[in-house]
């Protein structure tokens, strides 16, 4: 009987049946795959957050959660203004090129107003949420220190417009989010009508870099 | 009554290989007769995977995966549940027990060359079952949702995202979500108490078949298999039942007073095995002043940290850690030594090994340090060190100058 197999046939049938099995296979896969994936609370807890500014006094900052992460906005006094175009020698992108903002904060400040800094407060080295360090040259980040933030997971240091200064571990200046404002004092985290964000998505990719 | 028994066991052997199984792997398995101390390291893991086993199965009927009440009922098994506080202590103790049993074990590998020819297989099974238990216990030490546990999670999780063009999506895919959160934790408490232990439990079955198969190597590294009396065993060989049963007894004893003494005196051992930090509840908008892995990770993260960006990426650092833990895979392969055992090696070997073991464990001291720029320095440099013993190992060993090997195995 064997000499009247039909060899190729058979090995056909195998392939056909493995295909299909394949098929078979990857579509009872997507169950599993996919509720593996943010739910839909999950996205949906992406939502824009208001804030009142007015209480904010100068040099100071306050801490609010977008998207389950930190958001620090700061009153930046005129002093920092000042000193913050004195150290482009020693920043990694001084001029925000790589795009960690929106349009309308690619300028000197990062910001729509001046003193107002809007800012993802997650380190885009690891994710670990830095220290606020506004003081001028303290004894232990040293004299140049202009204040800034102080990653204490790897040491990454940041000037006061968020932008990260060269030869420490995080590659890019921090994120400044999607935001816009609704009055003088009133502050809309997450929605800036020009850039519209889908559910929840970061704005940008980096977000969670 | 015997006879019954008897007749009870024929009956069952004749439907089930009981008595023959018990004969290959038991009282019929010959393992060399000059097993030195290191030899204790892989019962005791056995021993200490049973007790995480028993353990954790009793932590699940009081913990909650819920980001709301995971803190609160860790705190509730240590404060209200009787005796609740020996269970978590005997938990945590026994991670940190477990990859000290498990470093000493695949040193004693290192030492006698164990990963050699025929034993390849069995080398690569036993790394497997190293990189389950690492997940295994860096997905468990989120379950307490303490500062220690949240960062930690963030900062290792964000390591995938420098990972080229995919990294963001499998980060959130290993989240599922945009940051740690509640779901990331539900899912790590799946992983943690059904899939990697379902896993680990059936990798260490195959690690010990192997073994069984190829036989047990010895501190001279000779094969006990070559001389076989006429009753076809080795001649230098005891059955591992009773002998190595009861030598093994006494380890596991020894190793229970220190693991109890640990339980009792010092469950967080000085803020190692338990860290400080993580007695306070996961905060997602403060990272604390300073963060560390739990110290068995701490050397794979100083060789992380002591890669500089490359190319405005963290990824070259992320690829060396990677390296640096899958390199022994390939052991068995980078090994040109004409002998096995360091007792028959010559100066070169030793003296390598001898640095390869300053850099491990100076790096995993560097790891819980912060990371000033005379650590980073000295990190970098132990870090070549690490990679030299494994890149440069077929150079070495070639030319290293060994001893000949006995011919059978020698014993005092």
């Amino acid at each position: 009987m064997t000499e009247n197999v039909d060899q190729s046939k058979r090995r056909m049938l195998f392939v056909a049946t493995a295909a299909a099995g394949g098929v078979a296979a990857a579509g009872a896969g997507a169950p599993f795959v996919m509720s593996l994936m943010p739910s839909e609370r999950a996205k949906a807890a992406g939502a824009p957050v208001e804030v009142d500014i007015g209480a904010i006094e100068p040099g100071t900052m306050i801490s609010i959660e977008w998207q389950g992460k930190p958001v620090w906005i700061v009153r930046r006094t005129p002093e920092m203004l000042e000193l913050l175009a004195k150290h482009d020698g020693d920043l990694a992108d001084p001029t925000s090129s790589i795009p960690q903002q929106p349009e309308y904060c690619n300028n000197a400040t990062r910001s729509i107003k001046p003193e107002v800094l809007v800012v993802l407060g997650v380190c885009t080295h690891l994710g670990c949420s830095p220290t606020f360090r506004p003081e001028v040259s303290p004894a232990d980040l040293g004299a140049n220190w202009a204040g800034g933030w102080f990653c204490p997971c790897h040491g990454s240091r940041f000037d006061l417009a968020a932008r990260v200064f060269k030869g420490v571990p995080a590659p890019t200046n921090l994120i400044i989010p999607p935001h816009q404002y609704l009055s003088e004092t009133r502050l809309l985290i997450g929605d800036d009508d020009k850039s519209k964000l889908k559910g929840g998505q970061p704005a940008d990719k980096g977000a969670t870099a | 009554m015997m006879n019954l028994l008897k007749n009870l066991l024929a009956w069952v052997d004749e439907r089930f290989p009981l008595t023959s199984t018990w004969k290959a792997h038991a009282s019929e398995y010959y393992a060399p007769k000059n097993f030195n101390f290191w030899y204790f390291f892989g019962g005791l893991a056995l021993l200490v995977l049973v007790i995480q086993i028993v353990s954790g199965i009793f932590l699940t009927m009081n913990y909650k995966p819920d980001a709301l009440f995971a803190f609160a009922s860790v705190e509730y098994i240590m404060r209200d549940v009787q005796l609740g506080w020996i269970l978590r202590n005997i938990h945590s103790t026994g991670a940190s027990m477990f990859f000290i049993v498990i470093y000493l074990h695949m040193f004693r590998g290192l030492m006698y060359g164990s990963y050699r020819k025929p034993r390849e297989l069995l080398w690569i099974i036993g790394m497997i079952i190293y990189l389950a238990l690492m997940g295994e216990a860096f997905m468990g030490y989120l379950l307490p949702w303490g500062q220690m546990s949240f960062w930690g999670a963030q900062v290792i999780v964000n390591l995938f995202s420098s990972v080229p063009f995919v990294g963001p999506d499998l980060a959130i895919l290993i989240r599922g979500d945009f940051v740690v959160s509640d779901i990331t934790l539900n899912r790590f408490f799946a992983l943690h108490v059904v899939a990697i232990p379902l896993i680990l439990v059936l990798i260490i079955v195959a690690h010990l078949v192997a073994l069984h198969e190829v036989g047990s190597n010895n501190p001279d590294g000779v094969e006990i298999k070559k001389h076989k009396g006429p009753d076809g065993h080795p001649v230098d060989g005891i059955p591992f039942f009773p002998y190595m049963v009861v030598k093994d007894a006494v380890a596991a004893v020894a190793f229970l007073i220190v693991f109890v003494a640990i339980i009792f005196f010092a469950p967080d051992m000085g803020g190692y095995f338990l860290e400080y930090n993580n007695f306070v509840p996961a905060n997602p908008m403060k990272t604390p002043e300073h963060i560390a892995p739990v110290w068995y990770f701490t050397p794979y993260y100083a060789i992380l940290r002591a890669v500089p960006p490359l190319f405005g990426s963290q990824f070259p650092g992320v690829v060396a850690m990677g390296v640096a833990t899958v390199i022994f895979f390939a052991l068995p392969w980078l090994d040109r030594g004409q002998v096995k055992s360091i007792r028959y090696r010559g100066p070169i070997y030793k003296a390598f090994l001898a640095a390869f073991v300053v850099s491990f464990v100076g790096l995993g001291y560097l790891g819980l340090m912060p990371a000033t720029e005379l650590y980073t320095w000295i990190s970098r440099v132990l870090a070549v060190v690490y990679f030299a013993f494994f890149f440069l190992m077929p150079w070495y060993t070639k030319i290293d100058k060994c001893k000949p090997e006995p011919d059978r195995v020698t014993s005092k």
